[in-house]
């Protein structure tokens, strides 16, 4: 029993680290920075404690849990990621009061309710994780609540995530019915391709995923959400669920429905197409970065997705490696717009970055790299990213899905170029203040370090990854 | 006399289950009926659960039934909290109002 609770340390630390720090934020004045210092130095140890557990498959509790390489690599990325998106977001949280105690604790909630997901090897156990995550994230979106577009975007994220975690319920309740139990391996056992009902209740929970991670036509709510919530919020929303999002439908097609897999593979196909070129065709006539990013990362999970689709172990890795690599330059292109502060205010729009590149040279040669790596040119990150998306696709034979994600990819790297254009071509209109962020700076610095540098040593992730999918 | 049969319930789950869907989407007025369309789809899976479970002979819907309709209570509530918000913002909760985003 006790060898059970030390499988589920991470877990286990990270809700008792919660409650303390709830507590320690409700009895003490003015406690957001001791809070939010507290919630860092918890999502670094988790990391360690992570980092040190056995590496081998244990399944506990009616093997309703599971902890395996694959669980825990995803479980240190979005650690990592959130510590970023977290530290490089304090001072704009500081500068739009919306320094409230609860916003490192929600955020630290949420990443528990992620870590069942993807630890879970039961229906009940993901769809529950699957709340505690959504749940947070509703609060995460409207958390500016004087703010009008920030409660407008929370009252959308709500209806439309509660519709779509409806839909993966009932499609749970038809898997359960049709297969008699809720137990991955099990359901997996059960599956055949005769069984019509449970090919129905597939389609439901790949809605609820696909909603989750905002890939067509279920993309919605994601521009006016990620306009709308302040930025340091857009730019968790844009890393770290759409990572669980793609592990778990990565974890779906491996384990509960390996047996309908053909299915399956052609509505990810559909799903994946829609994304690249929604991804490259709507971006084109925004004005606000935000809802730019918004399309940017649509487009970037058909790319992943077209990886998955794939269905073969190739396809997943490359999909992870895709996706890895999407965290590092979002954060990075996120943190670039917590340095674009003019009077006090920060500035969202691409007309305000015209002519930076005069005033403030480093800025302009951070977003450079960021907006290249993102339209995928060589040698940067994203280049490779995508390179080895497309080498899995067309190891599988599927040849329309890699030149349609060839097409859209030129097609994209129009709407980058032309904010590079306005960056370094256009006339300089205002001059951002001198803005004393260390944590975005260095955010940066890594993001860019990371891009430019990846192309020297690739294999360092490739085996990571190559281990992960090993089983 | 009919005898009721795991069909029938899966009927009705299915009939309330897309009511519940329509509701959200053919709703012009007001945010609250959303809020009730949201729990009559969770309580249409209940229904699903609940009879799956019955005619299986295995215990593991019900409880699934007790942990969903727990989670539903919570959406509830936040569901709730944020209409209020947005109340307070915006002076209205009418469907139609909220569309001061656009592109």
């Amino acid at each position: 029993m006790i060898s059970n609770l030390n499988i589920l340390l991470p877990e286990i630390f990270l809700t008792l680290s919660i409650f303390s720090i709830l507590m320690i934020g409700v009895f003490t004045k003015r406690s957001f920075n001791l809070v939010f210092n507290l919630s860092s130095v918890i999502l670094i140890i988790t990391i360690f404690i992570i980092l040190n557990s056995p590496t081998d498959e244990t399944k506990i509790f009616l093997e309703s849990f599971i902890r395996d390489t694959f669980s825990s690599f995803f479980k240190v990325l979005i650690l990592i990621a959130s510590l970023f998106v977290l530290n490089s977001s304090k001072n704009f949280i500081v500068d739009n009061k919306v320094n409230k105690f609860e916003y490192p604790i929600i955020i630290l909630i949420s990443i528990l309710g992620m870590f069942f997901m993807l630890s879970s090897n039961d229906l009940i156990l993901f769809y529950l994780g699957l709340e505690l995550q959504s749940l947070s994230l509703y609060i995460l979106a409207s958390i500016d609540r004087d703010n009008l577009r920030s409660s407008e975007s929370g009252i959308k994220y709500f209806v439309l995530s509660a519709l779509s975690s409806g839909l993966l319920l009932y499609g749970c309740s038809l898997l359960y019915g049709f297969t008699g139990t809720t137990n991955f391996d099990l359901i997996a056992n059960e599956l055949t391709k005769d069984n019509t009902g449970a090919i129905f209740a597939m389609v439901f929970i790949l809605v609820g995923l696909a909603f989750k991670i905002s890939a067509v036509p279920f993309h919605m709510w994601t521009p006016d959400v990620y306009e709308g919530a302040p930025t340091s919020i857009t730019s968790y929303f844009a890393v770290v669920p759409k990572v669980v999002g793609l592990a778990l439908l990565i974890k779906f097609m491996e384990i509960p429905f390996k047996n309908i897999l053909v299915e399956w593979q052609i509505i990810l196909i559909f799903i994946s197409i829609a994304s690249m070129m929604l991804g490259a065709v709507a971006a084109i006539v925004q004005k606000n970065l935000k809802r730019l990013l918004a399309y940017s990362s649509i487009g970037h999970i058909g790319y992943a997705l077209a990886g998955v689709a794939t269905g073969a172990i190739p396809g997943f890795e490359s999909a992870t490696i895709y996706i890895t690599i999407y965290v590092v330059m979002n954060i990075g292109a996120f943190s670039c717009l917590y340095l674009m502060k003019k009077n006090g205010e920060y500035k969202e729009n691409i007309s305000d970055l015209s002519g930076i590149s005069k005033k403030n040279p480093v800025l302009a040669f951070a977003l450079l790299i960021i907006l290249f790596s993102l339209a995928g040119i060589p040698p940067l990150g994203g280049f490779f990213a995508k390179f080895y998306v497309f080498t899995s696709v067309i190891q599988q034979e599927m040849y329309t899905l890699a030149i349609i994600g060839l097409l859209t990819t030129v097609i994209s790297a129009f709407y980058y170029l032309r904010i590079i254009k306005t960056i370094y071509f256009d006339d300089s209109v205002i001059t951002f203040d001198e803005v004393k962020n260390k944590t975005a700076q260095i955010t940066i610095l890594l993001s860019c370090g990371i891009l430019l540098s990846f192309f020297l040593y690739p294999s360092f992730l490739n085996e990571i990854v190559n281990s992960l999918f090993i089983n | 006399m009919i005898e009721i049969s795991l069909g029938h319930y899966l009927s009705l789950g299915a009939i309330i289950f897309f009511l519940g869907v329509v509701g959200i989407f053919l709703n012009r007025k007001n945010v609250i009926v959303i809020l009730m369309s949201i729990e009559l789809i969770l309580l249409a899976v209940n229904i699903n659960l609940i009879s799956f479970s019955i005619f299986s002979g295995n215990v593991v819907g019900q409880i699934f039934t007790m942990l969903t309709l727990t989670v539903a209570a919570a959406e509830a509530a936040i569901g709730l909290a944020i209409i209020v918000i947005y109340y307070r913002n915006k002076g209205s909760i009418r469907v139609e109002d909220i569309h001061g985003m656009k592109g």
